[in-house]
């Protein structure tokens, strides 16, 4: 039996098709206190502001966005390392937006999540064998022998040296560290692995180990992603839906390919413009965005894209445009008032 | 005479550990007007080199040879007080992370004038004036009542805006830039990079670009220098560089990039990680990782030598020039195969 | 910034509350009686009965602190009227408690404040000199006067001060106090009074200055590292611009806060000192309370010290927000 076997006979494959992960109207807002003794919501900073996704078993979502779009905050709430402050969370069916702690701890297992920064996500002081196999005590899942022996598999499958059980941290590499961290995913056989930014502080030739590891065990082991990040070409190489955020709300999502290739979204297209391409000599058809992104305490009316937006009309200011198919096409969605038409 | 020419620059640290051979022999030059891409990973040496060039290197524990000739001077042997009177004047450098890199409790527009006073007998209201100008060049709006705000007040696109403003305040010849797009967001680089091209043309100055990012440095230089473990592996114009790369390393860097405009099936891994640089691998410092490495690689640490046919374009690697025109082409193929 | 204030305030308030309430009830429990006290060795029960009812100890513990904080109020209310705050007389001898803290406090502040300006002339240069030379003999022999600095007892370091600057070389007086104003004794004017203080100033500061050194030390290696200074320099400034206008200017902040903190502290009384120089300051007053079991004179300085702690930690959070423009304008 492989290394790669052993991790997928702790548990069944599941059936692919199924909905794991439905979002519906998540938010979350940070309340922004004034007050002398009582202190009383003054404004609150709209970090996700109505987002809705849906992740099928098998899936890979990327969820892209620049810095204060509120995908690191999302990535938490589907976690529920924070509450929301509105909207559902269902995995597997099962409504987890509001239960408490002790309800969601069979969740736990099921759901495991990447960090990104290799060096502040695993404890110092802790031996990587006993990181990697945390979740599997705290579950009970198997003997003390039982254990050792998984994680020393697990190693193996994210290719480290299943000798190196006893070191700390510290001995290891930044991508040796965060393949320590897909270990300790993996360990409970998750169904969902949510990735916040999971290559973005690592250098680009140690990026393709990790991203290479991510795509076979996702084909191997049938998991299912969502995959943060603010890097479109990462995103690209891992995940088949894209979701793209700004200030709070998902303004484009559809399958990646179809996404990458004809952005219907301003935002998008400006987005992938930006992305320089490694090709001397490429004049690139490039859309420089004006100003700064606004601030989530008070986002644009309408539109909050408008403000920035290269093809803004008054209509945009009124309504804020809920997600709509693109020519027709209902799994390619943009929320604009004026998608880009798709380049054939 | 090119502006400024590097020849076999090393700087060791000291430190309890060892002596870590940071920058370890590496020559490049730059013309006037040009710009130069250093492209390397984290542990390359590029900072460093350049922070040699400028002498900012801690002095207590570091050693330096060589030399990084400016306009015929050497900058590692001149007197402090001749070095501190380009630093800043005819040499500028902007740094990472712009979040840390400006002083929190003064202003920006006395960090702005101190710049400029620092080489100009000139009064305040002057070097307020100049520093408004530069504001307004580089695109800060409402530069009157931006100029009395402190650097926390600003996102981090504009500070690295009031960083480019405080390095070209003087119109310097050499503009250096470590990695200045890395702490921001890809639509704030693109709005940095067209800044730097668009000032570097208003002002004529020459423009060392470090950087990790490929792209950044297939759009905007000139020539290249791939780093690797302190060393050169390969360097010449940019064009030679991607169309013809003859280093592993630029191979495998390159074939591991995720690419925007292709479907990859799976990318290009280059093995191991970058080397320690307290005990580097013997010979060729990239052979542990090579995937054509041969036996005199592990003894002999190659030279720089040409491409036949291109005095320009140099690398160090002891393959023959057919496998490796074969193995570029190959690259090149695959890479335009996804592409299309 | 408004709204900042008032919240403190009001925080200083339930602070003091606590404080005071605390130290009542703390006096309370200690089996020590001061009606006892004040009839001396042989006490019969009668005396003792007529003592406690004279203190007023008889009375239930809450309502000897409802008298005291009515007192203390500048405000009265039977009738409505300003006054002063009276902190009652003292068990021993009747005398009016703020005659003894008026008498007490300047004495008090005479060291504490002369010693501050000692320890700091000690602790910058050496904190600094060391950050810039880390590992040099400076640096060494300024952390060795670190670790004895603070290893020493300042009981001891007084009495061996005494014992050879004092007695043996007969440079300084040994002890006793000299008034700046108005002599108490033959021997006054500001000259005798730093005289007298000399010693007694380099024994408080020396502790301080231990641990200032070792701060002023961390912060400006801290400074020295960070990105700002190496763009300074890449600017072409001079390092002594580098490390007035950029260095120090950041890494002295906090020492500032410090300083302010420290010296609110050290006016509740800096016993050790006192006691060993024979310096009638608040430590050596409240000191010999306690042995007297003398309440109101402990309450009294408890009050002037609590009032010092909290006004100066105000005014350095004040002065705080004032030069660190990230607090000033969040």
């Amino acid at each position: 039996m492989t290394a790669q076997e052993a991790v997928v006979a702790g548990e069944q494959m599941a059936v692919r098709g199924d909905e794991l992960l439905v979002v519906d109207g998540l938010k979350k807002h940070f309340p922004v206190t004034r007050g002398i003794i009582f202190q009383k919501e003054v404004a609150s900073v709209k970090a996700v502001d109505g987002v809705s996704f849906t992740v099928e078993e098998g899936e890979t979502l990327g969820v892209v966005g620049e810095s204060g779009c509120g995908k690191s905050t999302m990535a938490r709430c589907i976690m529920r390392l924070l509450d929301p402050t509105g909207g559902k969370i269902l995995f597997r069916g099962r409504d987890i937006s509001n239960i408490s702690r002790a309800e969601m701890r069979p969740f736990r297992r099921e759901m495991m999540m990447i960090f990104q920064d290799p060096y502040a996500s695993l404890n110092p002081r802790k031996r990587v064998g006993f990181i990697v196999a945390e979740a599997l005590q705290v579950h009970k899942l198997g003997t003390d022998a039982e254990i050792k022996r998984r994680v020393q598999e697990l190693l193996e499958v994210v290719g480290l040296n299943p000798e190196h059980y006893n070191r700390f941290p510290h001995e290891f590499s930044g991508g040796q560290r965060q393949r320590i961290g897909v270990a300790r995913a993996l360990a409970v056989n998750p169904k969902l692995i949510v990735c916040d930014e999971p290559v973005s502080a690592l250098d680009v030739s140690v990026q393709a180990q990790v991203l290479n590891l991510l795509a076979d065990l996702r084909d191997e082991l049938g998991l299912s992603y969502v995959l943060v990040a603010h890097d479109l070409a990462v995103v690209r190489q891992v995940a088949n839906r894209l979701a793209v955020m700004y200030l709070g709300t998902i303004v484009e999502e559809g399958p990646a390919d179809q996404v990458y290739a004809s952005p219907a979204h301003p935002y998008t297209k400006a987005l992938l413009s930006a992305v320089p391409v490694p090709e001397p000599g490429v004049t690139r058809e490039r859309i420089v965005l004006s100003g700064d992104v606004p601030t989530p305490i008070s986002p644009p009316s309408g539109c909050p894209f408008r403000t920035r937006c290269y093809k803004a009309e008054d209509v945009c200011a009124t309504t804020r445009p809920v997600l709509e198919p693109v020519a027709g096409n209902t799994e390619h969605r943009a929320a604009c008032y004026f998608p880009e038409p798709p380049t054939s | 005479m090119p502006l400024l020419e590097v020849n076999d620059l090393k700087t060791y640290f000291r430190t309890d550990d060892g002596v870590v051979r940071a920058v370890d022999g590496v020559s490049f030059s730059v013309d006037k007007g040009q710009t130069l891409g250093i492209v390397g990973e984290s542990g390359s040496g590029k900072s460093v080199t350049c922070l040699t060039i400028m002498g900012l290197n801690p002095k207590r524990n570091s050693m330096s040879s060589g030399e990084a000739l400016w306009k015929g001077d050497n900058l590692l042997t001149m007197a402090p007080k001749r070095l501190r009177d380009i630093r800043g004047n005819d040499i500028a450098m902007i740094f990472q992370d712009p979040m840390t890199s400006l002083n929190p409790v003064h202003k920006i527009g006395d960090q702005l004038a101190e710049a400029m006073r620092l080489h100009e007998d000139v009064s305040k209201a002057q070097a307020k004036k100049r520093a408004l100008d530069l504001l307004k060049a580089v695109g800060i709006p409402r530069p009157e009542r931006r100029i009395d705000d402190y650097p926390h007040q600003f996102s981090g696109g504009m500070r690295q805006r009031v960083m480019i403003a405080m390095a070209l305040i003087n119109n310097p010849d050499l503009l250096i830039a470590d990695e200045p797009t890395t702490a921001l967001d890809v639509t704030t680089q693109a709005q940095i990079l067209t800044l730097i091209e668009k000032l570097q043309e208003e002002f004529g100055s020459a423009v060392i670009m470090i950087t990790h990012d490929l792209g950044v440095v297939a759009e905007i230089a000139d020539d290249v220098v791939v780093m690797y473990a302190a060393e050169v592996a390969e360097k010449g114009p940019v064009e030679r560089i991607f169309k013809q790369p003859h280093h592993p390393y630029t191979w495998g860097l390159m074939g591991s990039l995720p690419r925007l405009d292709a479907d990859v099936e799976r990318l290009v891994q280059i093995q191991g990680q970058p080397p320690s640089l307290l005990r580097p691998p013997s010979g060729c410092r990239f052979h542990p990782r090579c995937p054509y490495v041969m036996n005199v690689c592990k003894t002999a640490d190659p030279e720089l030598v040409a491409v036949t046919g291109d005095p320009a374009h140099l690398q160090a690697c002891h393959l023959d020039e057919e496998t490796k025109n074969r193995e570029a082409a190959k690259l090149l193929a695959s890479m335009m195969a996804e592409a299309s | 910034m408004f709204q900042y204030l008032i919240r403190r305030l009001l925080w200083a308030v339930v602070l003091f509350i606590a404080v005071t309430g605390v130290t009542y009830v703390i006096f309370f429990i200690i089996p020590a009686d001061p009606a006892r006290q004040v009839c001396g060795q042989r006490a019969t029960p009668e005396c003792i009965e007529r003592a406690s009812h004279f203190l007023g100890t008889d009375r239930p513990v809450w309502y000897q602190y409802k008298l005291f904080m009515g007192r203390l109020m500048p405000v009265g209310i039977d009738p409505l009227r300003f006054k002063t705050p009276d902190l009652g007389r003292s068990f021993t001898n009747r005398q009016s408690v703020n005659h003894v803290v008026a008498q007490a406090a300047p004495v008090t502040a005479s060291l504490v404040l002369g010693g501050a300006i000692v320890w700091m002339m000690i602790a910058l240069p050496i904190g600094i000199l060391s950050a810039l030379r880390p590992r040099s003999l400076l640096d060494r022999i300024a952390m060795v006067f670190v670790l004895i600095g603070i290893s020493a007892h300042p009981v001891w370091i007084g009495l061996i001060f005494a014992y050879f600057f004092g007695f043996k070389l007969d440079l300084f007086p040994i002890t006793g106090y000299a008034d700046f104003f108005n002599p108490s004794t033959d021997v006054g004017g500001p000259i005798q009074w730093a005289y007298h203080l000399i010693l007694p100033w380099i024994t408080f500061a020396i502790l301080f200055a231990a641990l200032y050194v070792r701060m002023i030390r961390a912060n400006v290696m801290e400074a020295m590292n960070e990105d700002y200074v190496r763009t300074a320099r890449a600017k072409g400034a001079p390092e002594h611009l580098v490390m007035r206008s950029h260095v120090l200017r950041n890494a002295l902040l906090p020492v500032v806060t410090m300083l302010g903190m420290d010296i609110g502290l050290a006016m509740g009384g800096a016993i050790f000192t006192e006691t060993v120089y024979g310096l009638p300051g608040l430590g050596k007053q409240v000191f010999e309370s306690i042995d007297r079991v003398d309440l109101p004179v402990i309450q009294g300085i408890v009050v002037f010290a609590t009032v010092c702690i909290i006004t100066f930690n105000l005014i350095v959070d004040l002065l705080y927000a004032w030069i660190d423009p990230r607090i000033r304008l969040s």
